[in-house]
């Protein structure tokens, strides 16, 4: 068996009488997309926010590489190559999606206290940030601010992020999340491919998105994971139907 | 890369401000090359906290401080080489010095090193939170110089004779006019440079959306402490040159109201923009010259002005003038 890139072990986080995460573990191998689906209110951001390291958890452990990542900030966690994008998209809202991703780019390359060098003449940053423009579908508005772009796009452009960093791992948070359905599956088809490149935790609540991509899914409700399988043994799953799917499922 | 509409008002702005002094004296007004020279200097002082307020969008409330410590070593450092008496450590013995690049590095070390400790604080804060501590940290370096009487104490501290430069007289104003003139051109080529760099896309996308440059993996607090001490370097240059100017430092140079005056200096010019601290501080002064010379109350009509500008003109003056700021 493959070594898991990235393992969530016995992850507890309470809010006052809230159990939002009970006991969690889970694991993404190489290769793989592994979705976490639940209903609003499972817990679903709580524990990205723990794998990520917005939110540190009460009890249990995060690894990623082979390493003991529980105690390791935000910017810590990226810099050993966890990838992320947000439910909600976060970017440098005046600055142009090329400018985004070159942000990236400098952040991967490990330089930002370099205090001369003009970053819209450096080579070094503006190919590799349009390459990963060009895989997302954005290069022809690579010159368009961030703020400007419309919902579909800045989703997008996260990715493009995402890829620009040379994550080995993403952990992607309802990247549907918006999308209108051309966009979600297209979406779905670049993410299919990804996976060879790193594996994806995929937070989303897109059913058609998730059963297309998902080599395992997991299911959480009130911060546990109920049910972990393959796409067709969840769909068959009683208890995932009765809690979540519903009967039309 | 075509040159901004800011970068060229920045520069037009630089040679009005380098005409001015020469035709005040084609003009036989030799005072207002005075005035020219305080323009520069608040504007360099300026520069430097566009640094920290315009690109790393850091509100600080407390820049007089280091204004006011690059007066203090100009003062300091001269007053000991006037007397003779060499500044003593204990540990170690340092004579004064009347050199203007000398008294410069000192007041950059030490307006550095102390933006740097007061930054490695205060920027665990954001937000009002950051404010009121520069706030403090300045005020305490105010009450620190008002209560040593060791140099001047309340009353403050005379030079005697304007400081030197290698191979000028500096006590011909128009002379030290362009000393100051060339600092606040080097310090303006400074911004620019490190606007375009990899440092400040970082401080700048910082500004913008915090959670996005950790995510990337580049530690904020890192890149703002940076930006904070070279903020602190040219704001403590800019202290220096204005007590040489007036030839006298008191505590009035590190109290809030000089924090006050270069805050509403950059806003009054255009945040962020290279030429808005220049722009800035030339209004500032032409109103305080020409409002002043007509009523005590023109710091009234300065605030009807900067209302103007909050609610009419977020962008300052540059902002009118050369439009939106672009990140191509």
């Amino acid at each position: 068996m493959t070594e898991p890139v990235l393992a969530v072990s016995g992850l507890t986080k309470t809010f006052g009488a809230l159990k939002a995460t009970a006991n969690v573990s889970l694991d993404l191998k190489p290769g793989e997309i592994h979705a976490l689906i639940g209903p609003n209110g499972a817990g679903k951001s709580t524990l990205i926010h723990q794998i990520a390291g917005t939110l540190r958890p009460d009890s249990g452990m995060v690894r990623f590489m082979g390493h003991d990542i529980t105690q390791l900030g935000v910017a810590g966690r990226a810099r050993l190559g966890l990838g992320r994008s947000f439910q909600v998209s976060s970017l440098a809202p005046e600055f142009s999606a090329l400018r985004n991703v070159m942000l990236a780019v400098q952040a991967r390359q490990g330089s930002s206290f370099r205090f001369f060098k003009p970053v819209m003449r450096d080579v070094s940053l503006i190919e590799p940030a349009m390459a990963a423009l060009e895989r997302v579908g954005l290069a022809e508005r690579a010159k368009i601010p961030a703020a400007e772009l419309s919902h579909g796009e800045r989703r997008q452009l996260e990715i493009a992020i995402a890829l620009a960093l040379g994550s080995k791992a993403f952990l992607l948070d309802e990247p549907m999340a918006g999308m209108g359905p051309d966009g979600s599956r297209a979406l779905t088809a670049f993410l299919d491919g990804l996976r060879t490149e790193a594996p994806i935790l995929l937070v989303e609540h897109d059913m058609d998105a998730v059963f297309a991509l998902a080599d395992r899914v997991s299911v959480l409700v009130y911060g546990r994971i109920v049910a972990s399988g393959t796409v067709e043994e969840i769909r068959a799953d009683p208890e995932v139907r009765r809690a979540y799917l519903g009967d039309a499922a | 890369m075509s040159v901004s509409r800011d970068t060229i008002l920045g520069i037009v702005l630089l040679l009005v401000l380098l005409m001015l002094p020469y035709a005040a004296l084609e003009a036989g007004k030799p005072f207002y090359v005075t005035l020219a020279t305080r323009m520069a200097i608040l504007a360099l002082a300026a520069v430097g906290l566009n640094i920290a307020l315009g690109l790393g969008g850091l509100v600080s409330f407390g820049h007089a401080a280091f204004f006011g410590v690059g007066g203090y070593a100009a003062g300091i450092l001269a007053s000991h080489a006037f007397a003779g008496q060499p500044l003593d450590f204990g540990f170690l013995s340092v004579p004064g010095t009347k050199t203007m690049p000398v008294i410069w590095l000192v007041a950059i070390a030490v307006g550095g090193l102390l933006a740097a400790a007061i930054g490695a604080i205060s920027l665990r804060t954001s937000g009002v939170y950051f404010i009121m501590i520069t706030l403090a940290f300045a005020q305490m370096t105010y009450y620190f110089a008002v209560s040593w009487p060791a140099y001047g104490g309340e009353d403050g501290l005379s030079i005697t004779l304007r400081n030197g430069f290698p191979g000028v007289n500096t006590l011909v104003p128009i002379n030290f006019f362009l000393i100051a003139w060339g600092l606040l051109a080097a310090a303006l080529v400074l911004f620019a440079v490190l606007r375009n760099s990899r440092f400040g896309a970082a401080l700048q996308a910082a500004r913008q959306n915090e959670v996005r440059v950790a995510t990337i993996g580049i530690e904020p607090y890192r890149i703002r402490l940076a930006a904070f001490a070279l903020s602190g370097m040219v704001t403590a240059l800019a202290g220096a040159l204005y007590a040489d100017l007036n030839r006298f430092v008191s505590p009035s140079m590190l109290s809030w109201h000089m924090s006050g005056e270069l805050i509403v200096l950059a806003i009054l010019g255009g945040v962020g923009r290279l030429a808005g601290p220049v722009a800035g501080a030339m209004l500032f002064v032409l109103f305080e010259f020409l409002l002043g010379g007509l009523t005590e109350r023109w710091q009234f009509f300065l605030g009807l002005v900067l209302l103007g500008v909050v609610l009419f003109a977020r962008g300052g003056v540059v902002g009118l003038i050369a439009g939106r700021p672009r990140h191509d």
